[in-house]
């Protein structure tokens, strides 16, 4: 069952928290408006969601 | 694997410095519209949150205080706070308080009000501070400004410290009202490129 990070953008105040603790760089805030994860990297462990401190971050279970 | 600590991961001393001085001299309490200038200029210029991401002293402090020293219960913040009226209803708040500071500092500038030495917390409670006074070499408003802009920002640290307690270590980054200006900034900045992507 492989997992990865959901990020609900709406309410996102792009502060950086996830960023800093992701283990696999997977995580930037580009334009300054909401994180983004690059998919390619993320493994689900859920670091960001523990730190989030709007707890908008979920872990989401994927199919493939 | 950890992320290698860079320089400005130790930013936090530096806020806790800038706390620590205002008990001593209220003068340095000028120190702090670092933190209001920064942020703005980050944003305005590169149209992003890096101080937020990187160099923001007070988010680390908590960080550290939350994270590493255990104070934080880390649970969720309740909806409300992190809803868009509440955030933007802080901000226009923090700003009418802000700009009623500057008039007590203009009054005082101009000689129709005496200086007050007192740092004013949660915009209620006013605590004596006159032993960090020893005169300035400038006009008295300079003097009531420190004052001024030192009880926001020691009233934003107590604010920031509760909810740290209460909630996540970094509750204070949901509400902060720079955070909330900047991110404002951002999207009015990257409206164009935001609005083709999708």
């Amino acid at each position: 069952m492989k997992k990865r990070a959901v990020i609900q953008k709406k309410n996102c105040v792009a502060c950086g928290c996830c960023v800093k603790v992701c283990p696999r760089s997977a995580i930037s805030v580009p334009l300054g408006i909401h994180a983004e994860i690059d998919y390619g990297l993320c493994v689900g462990c859920g670091k960001c969601v523990k730190e989030c401190p709007a707890s908008i971050i979920t872990l989401e279970v994927t199919d493939s | 694997m950890k992320q290698k600590k860079k320089w400005y991961d130790f930013l936090w001393i530096v806020s806790l410095t800038y706390l620590i001085l205002g008990f001593f001299n209220i003068l340095f309490a000028w120190l702090g519209l670092l933190c209001f200038f920064i942020p703005l200029i980050i944003s305005i210029t590169k149209g992003n949150k890096a101080y937020c991401n990187r160099y923001c002293g007070r988010g680390q402090l908590f960080s550290v205080l939350g994270g590493r020293f255990g104070l934080s219960r880390k649970k969720d913040i309740p909806k409300w706070m992190k809803s868009a009226w509440f955030r933007y209803g802080f901000l226009i708040f923090f700003f009418i308080m802000f700009f009623q500071m500057l008039w007590n500092t203009f009054l005082v500038f101009e000689g129709t009000r005496d200086l007050k030495e007192i740092v004013t917390l949660l915009w209620t409670f006013k605590i004596p501070w006159h032993w960090a006074y020893h005169g300035t070499l400038f006009s008295k408003g300079a003097a009531q400004f420190a004052f001024g802009f030192y009880s926001v920002m020691l009233t934003s640290t107590v604010l920031g410290f509760l909810t740290m307690i209460l909630f996540k270590p970094r509750s204070w980054c949901v509400y902060c009202p720079m955070g909330t200006m900047t991110q404002l900034i951002c999207k009015a900045k990257n409206h164009s490129r935001t609005t083709l992507q999708k």
